[in-house]
């Protein structure tokens, strides 16, 4: 760990977020009522909701704070907190259920240590379940990083896992 | 700038008659004798590699400098996803089937250049062990009458040209050059068209409330949450030809007079909401959208809105609390939605595959549309055929037909020589229905009578090693996750609900088990404020019903018939067949399995926690589980 | 000449003219003539003894939820050929139907709401008076310990009477609870501590604190019920 923080690397980036979070929320200016697309458009960004983003949109679209933050919870594409670098989405929905989906989540939480919605501690993956993607033919399915694997039992599930550092 | 503007104006269809006149030139322009390759790039396919395959044919297609003589195009869903990746070769339809990027030379070489065909790529009748080389008799497909999703196989979704010189947006214009509101209601109603969303609510009686309804500002909305597991034909409708939702809708918006129509899919399909975006540019761009559609003075907009993850904003009350950016909690539905729905303005909502339905009842007619089906239940319907079945994929058939015909004749039987046991229909809120109702036709209200319903057309098969109790129980535990949490019925219901099931499933169940969950049943379906919380406790009814000699089972006996609640199995070894290869050994998570390296290993049944590792891991059969 | 009920010991007997803005309708076989546009929660608070209908998630300070669902009765609009189940704090009240506050199937009902709402909050007064008087002794079910029942008064007096949203329900299902935004244990300065949430609480799970805000109510869950699929794990207590 350096002990020389790179202090004006960081404020660009900070700066930058900055600018990212206020044009994504002006776009939404006239269409409050999107405020799901909104926070799946800061989701897609910063792969989870700041805190201080739900602060600044619920001030820039006049919405309560308490709404917005009601909003981000209910919802099972929100995360509140950061997610890893690699997310894993085991399909349970019946058809992959029926085939042995949640083998595969079993297999997550004994290799490891995750549960759904969990995070690895090194930030490697985050595991999320899903109900249903839509291919059920192919069950059971994992979407990693957005790449839908068919037919993936434990020992496949290790081979597609490996190529995710 | 101006020119882009110029671009623009240039596309828009100022009349029916231009639309007309852009249909025969382009149908002009279609060489019916010309070889055309269709590649499905459904998400279906893709998840077995379709991108790949597509890109291998773009490539072999420059490299042989075939561009100029052939067609080639990434199509919508063929429904056969089990097969997939998919590739079609017009005109005469060669059935490819489990394509890779390798066999596109040999495809290019033999098919295209020289005529002949690959019998690899074949698809075999796994029933009679005969090869079939063209599409219609593939017996999956030649039971099927594919009125809505026949076109998923012969457009690109993303060419609004080709949805025109297919046919479409003839209905529309039919609409536009003279037919009254009144008399598009009238055209619904009178094809006896249901809602295919779930409910089978009649479509036109509720476009004609919705008509009626007072209010200058009205709402179409459309349906594409598609949360029933197992259910994805919403998905490859709106993939794969999402023009005819949107016609269905404009059709939909000019009978009750709205201005303004939304979409709202749910956040697991983003090719759907891809495709569906650029199908509403293209349609803004030829006028068929927007400002005086087609010259005339209706103007209709749409907007696509994505969910947020929630099975619960499938109902009505609940979609429309989302699209006005709140929580998705349902509301009572004392005054309808067509009176007050979306911020409280009368509003049409209707389901992907019901909205599919409008231009062609508008093309064909009340009475062509009624005489598909059975008395109660007319036109066709879009069945997801999943599970242990052979044939895996979307089906679609007319009302009418059995579930036998549905699961034997199409789908082609139950895999590995396995005994059917039950389908489930109607996701979450359906019911399992056992082999000896399978000589039902399948239709709204038979499909009721039994105790399941159709709901959006989910058709889930299972064998002989599903476990009837544990199916009940994965469905409440959906249930629990998905419930809103608002009434108490259905929050609390189903957490008990949930709580019995996992202690009849772990061995800890007690006759009166049952007895409570009817009761809890019957709070939820009295009690409850919607659909999902009414409805909740059908898998467990219905499993009870029918099923309830493996609730004894479990119950009474602390065992699972069908081997699958690990908690009541034992796993050993058979010393016969055991390798010594000590695989399952080094699996195992808590050291359990003992033995020397080519010797019979045995599992130490105090240490072994059931979790079916070593089972899963033996390539020998070795594992035995009972 | 009509006779109509005003409360259980009350009649009128009245002249039968056309207005549109009167409802005539039956309540467990007595009539009874109400102004139209009311719910017949709200029409049948006003008539002591006429219909018996508990209620934990209404108050009239605020609109209707129809959360708790303790308030369903069975209404039937075809002269009483069918009955259907429906919550009476929403439902308005229409000419001629037939109301049944109290038959065989709505305690029936309600005791199966009891039972479950003791079982989330075995050690709450107002439930456990609810209890008594249906007859429901010990939930055949796994019990937590919340007093607060997810009614939803408190969010909605801050929203609708104060207009501050200070708190509102967070999660869903049964990981559901009142909070503040990020769940933070003290309000900050969007509560201007004005009590009405602990004024119109059923239960007394929120209560005003000795810094002038509110205590929010914790949320306790028997493990049981969280089962295998735990993906929405969140809650204050982490």
């Amino acid at each position: 760990m350096d002990t020389e923080l790179d202090f004006t690397a960081l404020q660009a980036i900070f700066e930058n977020n900055a600018a990212k979070v206020e044009g994504l929320i002006d776009s939404y200016a006239d269409k409050k009522e999107q405020l799901i697309s909104l926070l799946q458009d800061v989701q897609a960004e910063f792969n989870y909701i700041p805190q201080d983003v739900i602060v600044r949109i619920s001030q820039k679209l006049e919405l309560p704070l308490s709404q917005v933050f009601s909003v981000a919870t209910f919802f099972q594409a929100f995360s509140l907190k950061p997610r890893g670098r690699h997310t894993i989405t085991v399909c349970l929905g019946t058809a992959c259920h029926v085939k042995g989906g949640q083998r595969l989540v079993d297999k997550m939480a004994r290799d490891f240590n995750l549960q759904p919605g969990e995070t690895t501690g090194d930030e490697r993956f985050t595991l999320e379940t899903a109900n249903c993607l839509g291919c059920c033919a192919l069950g059971p399915v994992v979407v990693v990083d957005g790449k839908y694997e068919s037919q993936v039992n434990p020992e496949k599930l290790d081979k597609i896992l490996k190529k995710y550092e | 700038m101006v020119e882009q503007v110029r671009k623009l104006l240039d596309k828009k269809l100022t009349d029916v008659a231009a639309l007309e006149a852009l249909r025969k030139s382009l149908q002009a322009d279609k060489d019916a004798s010309r070889t055309v390759i269709s590649v499905c790039g459904g998400t279906g396919c893709r998840a077995s590699g379709a991108e790949a395959v597509v890109a291998a044919f773009a490539e072999e297609i420059e490299k042989q400098e075939l561009a100029a003589k052939i067609e080639f195009k990434e199509t919508g869903c063929h429904g056969f996803c089990e097969r997939g990746p998919v590739v079609v070769i017009g005109p005469k339809k060669i059935f490819y089937q489990r394509v890779q990027p390798e066999d596109v030379p040999e495809i290019i070489a033999e098919t295209i250049v020289k005529g002949g065909v690959v019998k690899r790529l074949l698809y075999t009748d796994p029933a009679t062990d005969e090869e079939i080389t063209y599409e219609p008799d593939v017996p999956f497909y030649q039971r099927q009458t594919r009125l809505i999703l026949g076109a998923n196989g012969e457009i690109d979704p993303t060419s609004i040209d080709q949805y025109i010189a297919a046919g479409g947006y003839t209905a529309l214009a039919k609409v536009l050059a003279g037919m009254k509101p009144e008399a598009i209601v009238k055209e619904i109603t009178e094809a006896g068209l249901r809602g295919r969303g779930g409910g089978g609510f009649p479509t036109g009686r509720k476009w004609q409330s919705c008509r009626a309804a007072e209010g200058e500002v009205k709402y179409v909305l459309c349906n594409a949450d598609e949360g029933d597991p197992g259910a994805y034909q919403d998905r490859s409708i709106l993939e794969g030809n999402p023009h005819s939702v949107i016609e269905g809708m404009i059709i939909g918006a000019y009978a009750i007079g709205a201005r303004q129509g939304y979409i709202y899919v749910r956040n697991e399909y983003p090719l759907a909401v891809e495709h569906a975006r650029a199908a509403l540019d293209q349609a803004v761009e030829y006028g068929l959208l927007g400002d005086n559609i087609l010259g005339t003075d209706f103007s209709f907009r749409i907007t696509i809105n994505k969910g947020g993850g929630a099975f619960v904003c499938g109902e009505s009350s609940a979609l429309i609390a989302s699209l006005e950016g709140k929580v998705g909690e349902p509301r009572a539905k004392y005054v309808h939605m067509s009176e007050k729905g979306l911020w409280e303005r009368p509003s049409l909502l209707n389901n992907v595959k019901t909205w599919a339905n409008v231009p062609l009842i508008i093309n064909k007619g009340a009475d062509w549309y009624s005489k598909i089906g059975t008395k109660g239940s007319k036109g066709t319907m879009i069945f997801s055929l999943v599970g242990k079945i052979n044939n895996s994929g979307l089906v679609e058939v007319p009302f009418g037909i059995t579930l036998r015909e549905m699961i034997y004749d199409i789908g082609g039987g139950i895999p590995n020589g396995k005994k059917f046991k039950a389908v489930q229909t109607g996701g979450p809120s359906g019911g399992c229905i056992p082999e000896e109702f399978l000589d039902t036709p399948v239709d709204f209200d038979e499909l009721t009578k039994l105790g399941s319903m159709m709901g959006s057309g989910g058709m889930i098969v299972m064998d002989e090693d599903n476990c009837m109790v544990d199916v009940a129980r994965y469905f409440i535990e959906f249930l629990k996750g998905e419930s809103c949490g608002k009434c108490t019925p259905c929050r609390e219901g189903l957490a008990k609900l949930s709580e019995i099931l996992n202690r009849i499933t772990h061995g800890q169940g007690v006759p009166e088990d049952l007895e409570l969950m009817a009761d809890l049943g019957e709070v939820l379906h009295d009690g409850a404020l919607c659909a999902l919380g009414k409805s909740a406790a059908n898998p467990v009814l219905s499993t009870l019903r029918y099923f309830k000699d493996e609730y004894l089972a479990h119950i009474n006996e602390k065992k699972c018939p069908a081997g699958v609640c690990h908690e009541l199995l034992t796993f050993s070894i058979d010393a016969d067949k055991c390798t010594g290869c000590g695989v399952c050994a080094r699996n195992c998570s808590t050291n359990a399995i003992s033995g020397e390296k080519k010797q019979p290993h045995v599992i130490n049944q105090g240490m072994c926690i059931k979790c079916g590792v070593c089972y899963d891991s033996c390539k020998f059969g070795a594992v035995i589980k009972v | 000449m009509t006779k109509y009920w005003l409360s259980s010991e009350e009649s009128v007997d009245v002249v039968e003219a056309e207005d549109a803005n009167v409802v005539r309708f039956t309540v467990d076989d007595k009539d009874v003539m109400v102004s139209a546009g009311q719910t017949i929660y709200e029409a049948l608070k006003r008539m002591p003894g006429i219909g018996d209908i508990p209620a934990l998630c209404y108050h009239p300070a605020v609109r209707s939820y129809g959360a708790c669902r303790l308030c369903t009765v069975e209404v039937s609009e075809n002269g009483g050929q069918s009955f259907r189940f429906v919550a009476s704090c929403l439902y308005p009240v229409k000419e001629g139907m037939v109301v049944r506050t109290n038959s065989e199937k709505v305690r029936k009902l309600r005791k199966g709401i009891i039972e479950l709402l003791l079982a989330r909050s075995p050690n709450t007064q107002v439930i456990k008076e609810l209890a008594a008087a249906y007859g429901v002794e010990k939930p055949r079910f796994s019990l937590g310990d919340n007093d607060c029942i997810l009614c939803g008064l408190c969010v909605r007096a801050c929203q609708e009477i104060i207009g501050q949203s200070a708190i509102s329900l967070v999660n869903r299902g049964i990981y559901k609870e009142v909070a503040a935004p990020f769940y933070a244990y003290e309000l900050g300065e969007g509560c201007i501590g004005c009590g009405d949430c602990a004024f119109v609480c059923p239960t007394g799970a929120i209560r005003m604190g000795a810094n002038g805000k509110p205590e929010l109510p914790r949320v306790k869950i028997p493990y049981a019920e969280i089962g295998a699929m735990a993906g929405q794990a969140k809650t204050s207590e982490g």
